[in-house]
C-alpha cells in the first residue's frame, strides 16, 4: 500500500472564504461538501446534515447572499466567497435577527433539527421580496419538516415583514 | 374512595367512568395507580425513591453539587431558589419537559423564571417508574407499542425498572400527572414544615408563592433556596393534596417552550452534532436485503481513498472510518459487498399483498373479538353486505436527523452519545451486542433531531453497531448513517390490509360489522371502535415480513383509522345520509364523542355549500385516551394530485397542560398523517427496499400544507389523554372522504398519490 500521507498531502488543498465576516482558511479535499467543512472543519453544527442530495434544505447557507444548499456544493466553488450561517444572523452585540425573533414568538421548532435551514431560507426570501406574498412563501419555502411545523412557519415569516396570517373560518 | 388524599388526581383520572365513554376496551381499568393510596411516605411509586436510599444517594451523587439540595431524585433546589427538574423522557419536539415543568412548578409554586428542565441521566435511579407501572397495570392498553418493543419489554419484565421510555404519548399524563404533579406538591409540603419550624409558626398560617413560604400575619418569608437544605431532610407526617384546576398557575396555560431559543440560533447539540478530540467519523452499509449476511468485501478500494483509515465487517453490514464523514462516504461508495438475501429474496410488495389476502382467506384468526352474531346477521342481509377492501404501504418515519451514536471503548468502559427514545434500553441493548455488563455502558442522552417511534432501542440496530465498531477502534467514532441507510433500513409502519363488511338495517343503522385484518399486531385494546352496532367482530390475521415492525406516529391506529372512518363514510353514502349525522347517530347520545364531532362540523361549516370539486371529509378516532375529529377540505389538482385547502381539529384529551404547544402537536400530527396518506411508500423488490432519499419518499412540503389548521380543545376533567399521537390517525380517512366527496371517487389503497395517477 502507497504512503497515506503524500496522497493526502497531494490531494488536499488550502482554501480561503469567509464565514460569518471571518476569514478562514481550510485544508480540504476541492471535493468536501461545504456542509462537511463547515460542521467538521469550522465546527459550525448548526448548519445540519439531512439529505445529501439537496432535497431538503436543512444545510442551507447563505453564500455571497444567495440562498445554497451546502451538502451539494463543493468547498473549491466557495473560494472567495463569504458564508453566512445560522450562527452569523446574530447582530454585533448578539441581538437576534428579526427572522428569528418571530419564529420564537410564533414557537416554531419542534424537533428543531430543520429550522436552521428554514430560518436561513425564510431570511433570503424576506431579503428578496422585502414582504413576501403567501403564493412567494409557497414558492420559496421548500425545506422539509418532518415535525409538520409549516403553518407556523408561514405564520412568522408574515409577522416578521408585519403581516398577520389569515385566520382560517371557524375561529367563533 | 373517602380516604383518597388526593381528590384532584382521582377526579382526574376517574372521570370518564360514568359518562359510559363508548370505546370497548375490556379489562382495562384507565385509574392512575396512585390514586387512593398514600403517595410518598407509605410506598406509591415515588416512594420507591423516598424510601430507597441507594437509588437517592444515587441520584444525588449524579446530579447535585455544592449549595444544591436533591428531593427525591427527580428535582433540586439551589440556594440561589433555582429549581431543577430532571425529566427522563426526552424532548424531542413534542414540548413534554416544558409541560412537566410547569406541572411540577405549579404544584411546587415555583418561580417560573428560576426553572430549568434536564435531561437526567440514563441510570436506574432515573427509570421512569411511573410509565413503566402505567404500562403493567394497563399491560392490554397498548399492545401495539409493547410488542413493537420486544427487547425493551422484556426488560421491562425482567428487569422491572430498568427503562426510560419516551413513546404512548405518555410523559404528560402518566409522568405528569403521578410522578411530577405529586413532587412539586410534596416538596411544597417540606418547604412549608421547614418554614413552620423555622419561624415559630403553625404550618396552617404559611402561604407559598413564586419561590417563597411567606407568614402573612408577621409579614416574614422564606426563600425556598434559604429552606432548601433542611427541608430536603425532612419526611413528611402527611400526604400532599393536589391543586385543583381552579388553582392551576401554570397548568393549561400557554408557556414558551424551553428548548426553543437554542433551536433558532444553532446552539442547541443533537446527537449528530457531538464530538470529541481525536474523535474518527464512520459510515455503514446494511445487507441491502434484511436478514442478508455479509459474504465478502475487499477493502483496498476504501483503504485507498484519502483519510480512510479502516474497514469494518459486522455480520450484515460493512462500516468504513475515516477522518470526516466524507471521507468515509466516498469509501464506502468504492466498495463492492456481497450480501446474502437471507432466504428474503422472493419478498416484495404485492408478494406480500397476495400473502395477506390468502391468510384472510383461510379464515383462521390469531385473534377475535367483538359482540353480537355477525355471521347470523350477514346470512340474514344476503347479498346487502358491503363489502371493501383496504391496503396501506410500509411507512417511514423519515425523522430529519438521521441516526448518529457516538462510542468510545476504553478501559473496560463502553461510552456513548446521542439520541435515543430509552437510554436505559439503550445501554442494555449495546452491552448485549458487545457481551458487556450493563454497569459498564455510560448512555448519554442527546436533543433528537425527530423520532416519531423511529430511536426505540428495540429497533435500532444503530445501537449494535456502534458498540461492535467501538471495540474495534482505540479512539471515540462516531457513526452516522446516510439519508439513504435511513430510508432502506427502518422499522417502519408495516404494510398492511384489511376487509371491512357490514350491513344496514332497515332504518339505515349498521346491524353488523366485520374488520378482519392483517398485519404483525394484535390491534384489539390499542384500537377502539368507538360506535354503537350491535354485533361486531374484528378478527386479528397475524403476518409478518422480513421487515422489522416500527411503532410509527400513533402506531395502529394510523392504518385502522383510516380503515374504520373510511369504511363508516361508505355506509353513509350506502344509506343516503350525512356522513357527519350518520356517525353522530351511531354515538351515544351526550358523549365525549358526539361533542367533538358536532364541534368540528360547527367550527368547518360542515354542510354550507362548496364550489363544484371541492369536498370536505369528516372523521373521527380515540387513540392514546384522546378522542379527535377532523375536518379536511380538499380538491384535485389538473395533474390529479390531491391539494388539502383547510384543516380543523377538535380534540378531548381532558386537560391540556400548555396549549400553545398541544395546538402544534396536532397540527403536525396532522401534517404528518397528510403526508403519509398522499405520497409516502416503501416498497419491496427482490427483498430490498426500492426507495432511497426524499426524491423518491416524497415528505409533504409547505405549498403542499393546510395553510392554517384550525385547532379547538374541549377542556373537561375527564382522564388526561395524549397529545403527541392522536392528531395522526383522523386524517388520512378525513382526506380521503374528502376526495370522495370531491370527485366520487373511493379511494382504499394508500397513498393517495399513487392511486390518483393510476
Amino acid at each position: 500500500m502507497r504512503g497515506k500521507a503524500t496522497t493526502e498531502k497531494e490531494m488536499r488543498v488550502a482554501i480561503g472564504f469567509t464565514v460569518n465576516g471571518k476569514d478562514v482558511s481550510v485544508s480540504a479535499e476541492p471535493d468536501t461538501p461545504l456542509l462537511w467543512v463547515l460542521r467538521e472543519d469550522l465546527a459550525l453544527t448548526g448548519t445540519k446534515f439531512g439529505c445529501g442530495v439537496a432535497a431538503c434544505g436543512a444545510c442551507s447557507v447563505h453564500v455571497d447572499g444567495q440562498l445554497t444548499r451546502s451538502c451539494s456544493v463543493p468547498v473549491s466553488e466557495i473560494a472567495g466567497k463569504a458564508v453566512t450561517t445560522i450562527e452569523g444572523l446574530k447582530g454585533e452585540d448578539g441581538t437576534l435577527h428579526k427572522v428569528q425573533q418571530a419564529w420564537i414568538e410564533a414557537q416554531v421548532p419542534q424537533c428543531g433539527y430543520c429550522q436552521s435551514g428554514q430560518i436561513m431560507a425564510a431570511v433570503a426570501l424576506i431579503e428578496r421580496t422585502g414582504s413576501p406574498s403567501d403564493a412567494q412563501i409557497d414558492e420559496a419555502m421548500t425545506n422539509i419538516c418532518r415535525c409538520g411545523t409549516y403553518p407556523r412557519i408561514r405564520t412568522a415569516i408574515l409577522a416578521a415583514t408585519g403581516k398577520a396570517a389569515a385566520a382560517v373560518q371557524g375561529e367563533a | 374512595m373517602a380516604d383518597n388524599p388526593n381528590p384532584n388526581i382521582d377526579e382526574l383520572e376517574a372521570a370518564p367512568a360514568p359518562e359510559a365513554t363508548p370505546v370497548k376496551k375490556k379489562g382495562i381499568k384507565r385509574r392512575i395507580f396512585l390514586a387512593g393510596s398514600a403517595l410518598l411516605v407509605g410506598g406509591g411509586v415515588f416512594g420507591l425513591y423516598w424510601a430507597d436510599n441507594s437509588a437517592r444517594t444515587r441520584a444525588r451523587a449524579l446530579t447535585t453539587g455544592e449549595g444544591e439540595h436533591n428531593f427525591l431524585s427527580w428535582m433540586k433546589i439551589a440556594e440561589d431558589d433555582t429549581v431543577t427538574l430532571f425529566s427522563p423522557h426526552i424532548d424531542f419536539g413534542q414540548g413534554s419537559h416544558t409541560a412537566l415543568g410547569q406541572m411540577l412548578a405549579d404544584e411546587l409554586d415555583a418561580d417560573w423564571a428560576k426553572l430549568k428542565v434536564e435531561q437526567a441521566p440514563s441510570d436506574v435511579a432515573f427509570s421512569n417508574t411511573a410509565l413503566v407501572q402505567k404500562f403493567l397495570g394497563e399491560m392490554t392498553g397498548y399492545p401495539g407499542l409493547i410488542s413493537a418493543l420486544p427487547a425493551a419489554v422484556m426488560g421491562m419484565l425482567t428487569r422491572s425498572q430498568k427503562i426510560q421510555i419516551t413513546g404512548g404519548s405518555s410523559a404528560v399524563r402518566f409522568t405528569g400527572q403521578g410522578g411530577m404533579r405529586v413532587i412539586g406538591a410534596a416538596v411544597r409540603l417540606a418547604l412549608i414544615e421547614e418554614a413552620a419550624d423555622r419561624l415559630g409558626v403553625p404550618a396552617s398560617e404559611l402561604t407559598t408563592a413564586d419561590s417563597k413560604v411567606t407568614h402573612a400575619p408577621s409579614g416574614r418569608s422564606l426563600r425556598y433556596g434559604e429552606l432548601a437544605a433542611g427541608a430536603a431532610e425532612r419526611s413528611l407526617e402527611r400526604d400532599p393534596v393536589l391543586k385543583s384546576r381552579k388553582d392551576y398557575k401554570l397548568i393549561g396555560k400557554p408557556v414558551t417552550r424551553l428548548d426553543i431559543p437554542a433551536k433558532v440560533d444553532g446552539s442547541a447539540v443533537y446527537g449528530i452534532d457531538f464530538t470529541l478530540p481525536d474523535m474518527r467519523v464512520a459510515t455503514i452499509a446494511a445487507a441491502p436485503v434484511r436478514g442478508g449476511k455479509l459474504e465478502s468485501v475487499d477493502e483496498a478500494p476504501a483503504m485507498a481513498v484519502p483519510g480512510v483509515e479502516k474497514v469494518v465487517k459486522l455480520d450484515d453490514a460493512v462500516i468504513v472510518v475515516a477522518k470526516g464523514y466524507w471521507q468515509a462516504t466516498k469509501g464506502l461508495a468504492a466498495l463492492s459487498p456481497k450480501f446474502s438475501d437471507g432466504g428474503n429474496g422472493a419478498m416484495s410488495t404485492p408478494a406480500i399483498f397476495a400473502a395477506q389476502d390468502k391468510l384472510r382467506e383461510a379464515g383462521k384468526p390469531d385473534n377475535t373479538a367483538g359482540e353480537g352474531d355477525v355471521p347470523a346477521a350477514f346470512k340474514a342481509a344476503g347479498d346487502k353486505v358491503i363489502t371493501a377492501d383496504f391496503r396501506v404501504p410500509f411507512l417511514h418515519h423519515a425523522m430529519m436527523e438521521p441516526f448518529a451514536l457516538t462510542a468510545h471503548f476504553k478501559d473496560g468502559k463502553l461510552t456513548m452519545w446521542g439520541g435515543l427514545q430509552d437510554p436505559i434500553g439503550a445501554r442494555d441493548r449495546a452491552a448485549k451486542a458487545v457481551g458487556m455488563d450493563m454497569e459498564d455502558v455510560i448512555f448519554n442522552p442527546m436533543i433528537m433531531g425527530g423520532g416519531f417511534g423511529r430511536r426505540f432501542p428495540g429497533v435500532t440496530e444503530i445501537i449494535d453497531q456502534a458498540a461492535k465498531l467501538a471495540k474495534e477502534v482505540p479512539y471515540p467514532v462516531k457513526l452516522v448513517w446516510s439519508r439513504e441507510e435511513e430510508v432502506r433500513h427502518g422499522a417502519y409502519r408495516p404494510q398492511s390490509s384489511a376487509r371491512l363488511s357490514a350491513t344496514l338495517d332497515d332504518k339505515g343503522r349498521i346491524a353488523a360489522w366485520q374488520n378482519d385484518y392483517v398485519q404483525s399486531d394484535n390491534a384489539e385494546g390499542e384500537v377502539g371502535f368507538i360506535y354503537n352496532v350491535p354485533a361486531t367482530s374484528r378478527r386479528h390475521f397475524a403476518y409478518t415480513s422480513n421487515q422489522i415492525d416500527g411503532p410509527w406516529r400513533s402506531v395502529n391506529s394510523t392504518q385502522h383509522g383510516f380503515y374504520n372512518e373510511s369504511f363508516i363514510d361508505e355506509l353513509a353514502h350506502a344509506a343516503g345520509e350525512d356522513p357527519y349525522q350518520f356517525r353522530r347517530k351511531h354515538l351515544p347520545d351526550g358523549s365525549r364523542h358526539q361533542k367533538v364531532l358536532d364541534e368540528v362540523a360547527k367550527r368547518s361549516g360542515w354542510g354550507t355549500p362548496l364550489p363544484a370539486g371541492t369536498g370536505r371529509g369528516i372523521a373521527i378516532v380515540e387513540s392514546f385516551g384522546t378522542i379527535v375529529a377532523e375536518v379536511i377540505e380538499a380538491t384535485v389538482k389538473e395533474d390529479g394530485t390531491p391539494k388539502v385547502l383547510k384543516a380543523w381539529a377538535v380534540v378531548d384529551c381532558g386537560t391540556t397542560v400548555n396549549p400553545l404547544n398541544a395546538e402544534a402537536q396536532i397540527a403536525g400530527g396532522i401534517i404528518m398523517s397528510l403526508s403519509a396518506t398522499i405520497g409516502e411508500a416503501i416498497t419491496l423488490d427482490q427483498g430490498a427496499v426500492v426507495q432511497s432519499n426524499f426524491g423518491d419518499y416524497p415528505i409533504l412540503k409547505l405549498a403542499d400544507a393546510p395553510p392554517v389548521i384550525d385547532v379547538h380543545f374541549i377542556e373537561s376533567d375527564a382522564t388526561m389523554g395524549g397529545i403527541g399521537e392522536p392528531g395522526v390517525p383522523p386524517a388520512s380517512a378525513a382526506l380521503a372522504n374528502a376526495l370522495f366527496a370531491a370527485t366520487g371517487k373511493r379511494i382504499r389503497t394508500l397513498p393517495l398519490l399513487q392511486q390518483a395517477k393510476a
